[in-house]
């Protein structure tokens, strides 16, 4: 892995995501260094959560590139906003978990001694030590999320891209995997969270991406979220217009 | 005892027949209806099974009543209907159930034109309802085939197939495979309705898969039991609906398929987490 120290891990260039040739991220310039803690926030409908799909190549660009440095796709951990889990699949949190070491495992070899003690390893880091055996139809909303971030930490990904990991959970839990993000920022893995509670994003993502469609503001988060920047991307969100003439650039 | 339960089968050479091969098609059926109902198409199975008719068919026209010809023609018309349905409903706003339905039904036309308007009604009862007390050797054989590719062919792609059902964005992350365990899964569902059709005929077919798999799920929540549990309860289906269409003088096929449907019954009313036994769980809440 001849990744430089300092290199970017994710270029995107003149990069336009839509759906039905309508924009939904449209001529982003920007690039993410490898180790950075990344936010991105803007209004609803900005795009956020197509960019990290446009990413793990779930969406072929309308326009520009999205260039992955020293990474393939399917190295990439993706959490998305609303996986769709089947949740009465009768399965165990530990076989669940264990999907996470697809990358060393794929579809035939065993999890042996060693996958086991990875497993219990990650369980215990997201606190739900002694799960193992549990139905995953047991699970509350929070407990689950906690599982799914087990399972990204056995993903081993230098790359980790999370879509709103944070809605909709308990105060406790959004601490300890905040600390989980905090701990990959440590190891020099690289962040990239779609948030949209700015006062989450301040205190613990020194990076931020600002989109409204179109990059309104990046780089070093407080200068990005200031009101000004903000207020910009609250007008920039335009409405879906099904008349919507070619765009010239 | 041994008069009533085994006699039949020591005396009979077809109903010795008829037990093997039963108990080969259900050891590759039962998990496949297993994954079936997993993925929520269990309804799936009863078109794909009404699908294959044409090609089996158009390979009794071509050949009279030859297994080999009739296999081919199934096999090809189910993966067709799979496949076109399958492109359909990821190329177009259609969803897959839609798709399926249309082409299954075309299908299902066309078949049953090309049965009637060449065949006699003796064929299309043949079609319709199998001959498990008539396998011959040939069929057998088949059945055994079958059941043995789908054995092996569920080992290698278990994983990637558990995952597509549990959660597919995920293995599509992760993975090339999530198609190949898609379309391989179908390709096993038709390979085993076929099967199942020369001893059950198309319309028992699906119901020898999807009754012991539904029947287990109220017993256990963990899938590896839920593949042995439905196992053993088609067999059991299998042996005791052989009994009673000899003793009763029923048809072999719906005799089976009814015995399934008993077990499925006796599940959902006495399984742990069937009907009654939810009910009587005690109200008071555990500590922790």
């Amino acid at each position: 892995m001849s990744v430089p120290m300092d290199g970017m891990i994710l270029h995107f260039e003149n990069l336009t995501l839509g759906y039905d040739r309508h924009p939904a991220v449209h001529h982003l310039d920007y690039a993410i260094r490898t180790g950075a803690l990344v936010a991105v926030v803007g209004p609803n409908g900005a795009g956020k959560s197509t960019l990290l799909k446009g990413i793990v190549g779930g969406l072929v660009p309308l326009g520009g590139e999205i260039r992955l440095t020293g990474i393939k796709v399917s190295e990439i951990a993706y959490l998305p906003q609303k996986a769709d889990i089947d949740r009465s699949f009768p399965i165990s949190v530990f076989d669940m978990v264990a999907m996470g070491l697809w990358r060393k495992t794929g579809a035939l070899r065993g999890f042996g001694r060693e996958g086991e003690r990875k497993v219990a390893e990650a369980l215990a880091i997201v606190g739900l030590g002694g799960f193992e055996r549990r139905p995953i139809g047991t699970l509350s909303g929070g407990q689950m999320q906690r599982a799914l971030f087990a399972r990204l930490l056995l993903q081993d990904a230098r790359l980790i891209l999370l879509d709103e990991p944070f809605t909709a959970i308990d105060s406790a839990t959004v601490r300890d995997l905040k600390g989980l993000i905090r701990r990959w920022h440590g190891e020099r893995r690289t962040v990239v969270a779609v948030l949209h509670d700015l006062d989450q994003v301040r205190t613990d993502f020194p990076e931020t991406l600002l989109l409204a469609r179109e990059q309104i503001a990046a780089g070093s988060t407080e200068n990005v979220l200031t009101p000004a920047n903000l207020d910009q991307a609250r007008r920039l969100t335009e409405a879906f217009d099904e008349e919507a003439a070619l765009c010239g650039r | 005892m041994y008069d009533v339960i085994l006699a039949p089968f020591v005396e009979f050479g077809f109903m010795r027949r008829a037990l093997v091969g039963c108990l080969a098609l259900l050891l590759g059926a039962t998990p496949i209806g297993v994954f079936l109902t997993l993925r929520r198409m269990s309804l799936t199975g009863d078109a794909m099974a009404h699908a294959i008719l044409p090609g089996a068919a158009l390979g009794y026209l071509v050949a009279g009543l030859s297994l080999g010809a009739m296999t081919f023609g199934g096999v090809i018309a189910g993966v067709a209907v799979a496949i076109l349905s399958g492109l359909v409903a990821r190329t177009t706003v259609a969803r897959e159930d839609s798709s399926l339905a249309a082409f299954y039904l075309i299908s299902l036309a066309v078949g049953v034109v090309i049965v009637s308007t060449r065949g006699s009604n003796v064929d299309l009862l043949h079609i319709l309802f199998g001959t498990v007390l008539a396998l011959n050797d040939a069929a057998l054989f088949l059945i055994a085939g079958i059941a043995t590719i789908t054995l092996f062919g569920l080992a290698v792609i278990y994983r990637p197939l558990m995952m597509e059902c549990f959660d597919p964005g995920f293995l599509r992350s992760v993975s090339p495979l999530s198609p190949v365990a898609h379309y391989g899964f179908l390709v096993l569902v038709v390979l085993n309705l076929v099967g199942g059709f020369h001893a059950l005929g198309t319309l028992m077919a699906v119901g020898i898969m999807i009754l012991p798999a539904a029947a287990a799920r109220f017993w256990t929540r963990d899938i590896t039991p839920l593949l042995a549990i439905g196992v053993l309860g088609a067999f059991l289906s299998g042996f005791v609906g052989l009994l009673l269409s000899y003793y009763a003088s029923l048809p072999s096929g719906p005799a089976i398929i009814l015995t399934a449907g008993a077990f499925y019954l006796f599940s959902l009313s006495f399984g742990p987490d069937g009907v009654i036994m939810t009910r009587l769980r005690p109200h008071r809440h555990l500590e922790a």
